[in-house]
This record gives structure tokens, sequence and C-alpha cells, in this order.
């Protein structure tokens, strides 16, 4: 018999049956291909970021790819929390997975609406907060980064509900670690990081941008080594668990994010290229822990061992 | 929509920088449809390029599909260079189909350089449907000129080198003042220039047209939201040329 290995982690006495998620914005409202894709193998989804009305989102192009990566610039387009709770939600109780749900907003008090109006339906387990959107004119980075802001919408959050209170940080600031430790004071229960790196494209012949909104977030495996970097930093100042987030390709990417201090990861723009690249990766951590007799996936949190050795050549051959 | 591994049975230079390329796909035989596509990741170990590409089902036989691949870029230089026999990683029928079905007798089938692709598949499904089938092709030069599995086509080009002097919408203006077309209906791909000209003739002329999209895609099936195009009228400002297209009709959309 193959020996088991333990999967699940808690956060705020909430348990998710594995440790990984797909990232918001990479899998719409979760019901898009659920005919082709086993959700109840995730650890959760998390939806797309919901805001208090209906998004358009910004004009075309939205999209553009880049070296190892992507930049871009949707503008927050979705239908709004009550077209979500009336459409999407319906289904989306019926998975046999965790549902998370993002939140976008303008004003704190939007934070909050926002928030409310979940908190009175069934089915969503926490909540991931987007204070982080590099796309946006109003909300988004406005909060960000800004300390104090961050902290603010935390605070006012935490009130509210007694979900786990998630939020998600943007690299695109001097030390996101400070971020972190504000949010981790005012109640936040974990932080999920990076969102998308602020990049620019452009178009030689036309001497145009590549994109409408001139630059986007940059996501894939690109940003993967700032990515780590960052989720090493924010473990060394906080203890709450960390969604390691950025340019997750393989099983062996998930393992460095773990190693590095993360808690569970998040699967984003590979979703796109490989749509069940996220439950290869449940497999993969499950099978590399049984081959390293690892009994609970948990131990590889933060395990990284710092002392540099001569192992590093061998890898890179 | 599936994923699957499919062989590359066969690939063809069949005009300048133009390659028809057969994969073997009973699931893309049997499911696609004319007008859908599918989308290919061609650097199927690595990130270069990272995104998956869309390609028009050109025609499907019993248990293979064509593809028609003009080399621009990386991507399709790459995809270009597979080998007979290599396995490409596909995910598809993707987006909708051209409406064939409806209320005309004559579909003029508008094509601009490689934009021709979808239309082997077409003509087919138009002919079973009992209508008749005008192609008017317009390219550049005579060297890039594709009308293997067309219908009484009309060529342009822009340099002159065959067929009608000018482009393929000033070419369906001289054709319709010379002839009488009974109940048309026009299906088109193209170049965005060409798709706003001939939706003014279509316009002018209160003819129903479609016309089939392309875009940058990351997902291909509504995931990322990325590949907008603006709408007229209700339903929001933007539709998804992916899943929502990436056949629109030409008063749907503004291009």
């Amino acid at each position: 018999m193959e020996q088991s290995v333990h999967t699940s982690f808690s956060i705020r006495g909430f348990e998710f049956k594995n440790r990984v998620f797909v990232a918001s914005g990479t899998f719409g409202y979760g019901d898009e291909i659920r005919e082709v894709f086993p959700v109840e193998k995730l650890g959760g989804i998390i939806t797309k970021s919901l805001s208090l009305k209906p998004r358009d989102g910004n004009p075309p192009p939205r999209t553009v790819e880049t070296a190892s990566g992507m930049l871009n610039s949707i503008g927050l387009a979705n239908i709004g929390v009550k077209a979500f709770i009336e459409t999407k939600l319906p289904v989306l109780r019926t998975f046999k997975t965790s549902i998370i749900a993002n939140i976008a907003a303008s004003s704190i008090d939007e934070y909050c609406e926002v928030l409310e109006l979940l908190e009175s339906e069934q089915g969503i387990v926490a909540y991931e907060i987007n204070v982080s959107c590099p796309n946006v004119k109003e909300g988004g980075l406005n909060f960000g980064a800004d300390c104090a802001k961050t902290a603010q919408v935390t605070h006012e959050l935490r009130k509210r509900t007694s979900k786990p209170l998630i939020i998600k940080l943007t690299p695109n600031v001097t030390h996101i670690s400070e971020f972190a430790r504000a949010v981790a004071n005012e109640g936040a229960d974990a932080v999920s990081l990076i969102n998308t790196v602020i990049g620019m494209a452009i178009d030689i012949k036309t001497r145009k941008p590549k994109l409408s909104t001139v630059t986007g977030g940059l996501s894939g495996p690109a940003i993967k080594p700032i990515a780590l970097a960052k989720v090493y930093e924010v473990a060394k100042a906080i203890s709450i668990p960390i969604f390691g987030i950025g340019g997750i390709a393989s099983t062996e990417d998930a393992i460095e994010f773990l190693l590095a201090g993360a808690s569970a990861v998040q699967i984003g723009t590979m979703n796109f290229v490989e749509p069940l690249l996220s439950v290869k990766i449940v497999e993969g951590l499950e099978q590399y822990c049984r081959q390293n007799n690892i009994d609970d996936i948990g131990k590889l949190v933060g395990a990284l061992d710092a002392n540099i050795g001569f192992s590093i050549l061998q890898s890179w051959l | 929509m599936t994923q699957e591994f499919a062989k590359l049975n066969h690939k063809e230079c069949i005009a300048e920088k133009t390659y028809l390329l057969i994969i073997e796909s009973s699931n893309i035989a049997q499911y696609g449809r004319a007008g859908q596509f599918v989308n290919i990741r061609i650097d199927s170990q690595g990130s270069n390029p990272l995104l998956r590409r869309p390609y028009t089902i050109s025609n499907v036989s019993d248990s293979s599909f064509e593809i028609i691949v003009q080399v621009v870029g990386r991507g399709s230089q790459l995809l270009a260079e597979k080998n007979c026999g290599e396995m490409l990683d596909i995910i598809g029928p993707l987006g909708n189909a051209f409406r064939t079905g409806g209320d005309f007798d004559t579909a003029c089938l508008v094509g601009g350089g490689v934009g021709i692709a979808p239309f082997p598949f077409l003509t087919r499904m138009l002919i079973s449907a009992g209508k008749n089938v005008e192609t008017f092709a317009g390219f550049k030069s005579k060297a890039q000129i594709v009308t293997r599995e067309l219908n009484n086509i009309h060529i342009a080009t822009d340099d002159g080198s065959a067929g009608f002097h000018g482009n393929v919408v000033e070419l369906l203006h001289h054709y319709f003042d010379e002839h009488s077309i009974v109940k048309p209906k026009i299906f088109s791909c193209g170049p965005m220039p060409m798709l706003r000209a001939l939706t003014l003739f279509a316009t002018e002329r209160r003819i129903c047209c479609e016309v089939s999209l392309e875009s940058e895609m990351a997902c291909g099936v509504g995931l990322c939201q990325g590949c907008a195009v603006e709408r007229k009228g209700n339903g929001g400002k933007f539709a998804l040329v992916c899943k929502e297209g990436p056949n629109f009709f030409s008063d749907e959309i503004k291009l």
C-alpha cells in the first residue's frame, strides 16, 4: 500500500483539503471549464475579483505575450457581486472544493459592502482582498502601495467577518514585508503574494504601447524568481500563512515556494496554457513527499536550507 | 473541448511562407464545426512562446483536420518547422461556428490573405446546406495565393500580379455591380482594415455579414477575458473573441 501523505492545512480553523489553489482572474468564476476540470481535486478556487458594480474592464488590447510571460490589463472586468451571487454562486456551491471570494473595490466602504453582501450567503469559505491590481485608476494600487490604507482596509474588514481573511499584496513596493506585517497586525489570517509586476511592451513599427493602458501587469514564469524572493522576505517577517503566487509551472516550482516559506500555492497564468496543471501539481506534491518519505506536505513549508552548497552546479547542468 | 496530443500527419508548403498541416484527431474531426478553432501549445515543454496559438480549423476528414499556418513570427515559425510524426498539444474545438443555415441562397466568402483558412470547411457545409458559394480572395501578390478546396474563386492582388488589381472589397463592389446576386450572405475573415471596409459594404447594401476575428489570446476558453472586442448594443460593453466569437455578425461589434 502506498504511504499516505497528509495534504490538508488550516487557516483560522478552516481546513483546506490541500495546498494547491487556482489564482484569482485565471479561472473565471470557477464554472467555465467545470465539464473538463476535476475541481474536487483542488485545495480551493479563488474567484475572479468581484466589485460592487459590474465592470466592463479596459479597452483592447488587454493582453500581450512577453518573454516567458504575459502582460495583462483586463481592468477587473467582472459581472459584479450581485450577479455573482445570483448566477455563479449556486453553481459553485455544488463544487466539492473550497471557494474563496476575491474582492476588489475603490474605497474602504465599497470593500466592506461587497464583503457584507457575500457574508450573508452560504458557500464562501474565505475572502481574498485584492488591494494590488495595477490596471485600474481608482482602488487597486491606490490601496496596495499605501501601507496605512492597506492596514485600514484589513482593520475594517476584520470587524465584519469571522471567516479567513487573506490580503493579496503587490510586489510594486519597496518593502513588501512592511505591508505583510501591517495586515498581520490588523488581524489578517493570511497573505497572498505576489500580484503582477508592473511592466510594459512597445510595438516598434507603430511606436505605440502594446497595451491600451500603456503599462500592465506581468505574470507567468518570467516573474517566478521575483515572487520567490518576496515570499522568502515575507516569511521571515510574519508568522501567518502565505499563499505563494508567481509563475508556477510545475510541481518543482510549487515545492520551491513551499521551501521559501509559503504554506500553499496558487497557480495563475499557467492555467491558461495547461488547464490541468493545478491538478497535476496536487498529485505531484504527494508523489514527491512519498518518494522522499515525507508524511506531511506541511513539513516542506519554510524548510529552506540557507547554507548554499555545491549542489547548485549539478542542478544547473 | 478536450486537450489531446495529436500527431502531425502531413505538412506541405502551399504558398510563400504558408503551410498546410494535417493533424490526426478524430475528436476535432467529429466535433469541430466550420469557423471554430484549436489552440496549440507550440513549445510544449517550455515557455518560448508561452501561450497557445489559435488556428482555425480549415477542413476535416474522417479522423484528421487541417490548419493553414502562415509564418509571421516565432510561434508560427516553430509550428511550420514541426516534422511529420511529431505530437502536437492541442485544445479544441473552441469558439462558435459560422451560421450556415438561414434565409440566403448565395454565400459570398470573402478572405484576405491567409484569412481564407476557414473557407474549405465552410464551403463544404454550405454546399451540403444547398447554398451557392462564390469565393472572393485578396492577396498581396501572386506568390501568396491559396485556392485549394475553394469554389468559384475570384482573385484580387494588391500589386495586380494575378486577377483583379486592387483589394478584395473593391473586387466585391465590381462583382455586385455587374451581377445580380440572389439573397446573398457574406462570410469573411481577414485583416482588420478589410473587415472594416467589408462591414461598410454590407451595411450600404443591406447584406447580412459574418466576420471571423483574430485576436491575441491567452487562454482561448473565456477564463482570462483578454481577447475583448467592443460590442454594439446590449449585453455588456465587450464581447470575448474566444468564447462568444470568433464569428460575429458585422453589426454586432465595433471593428
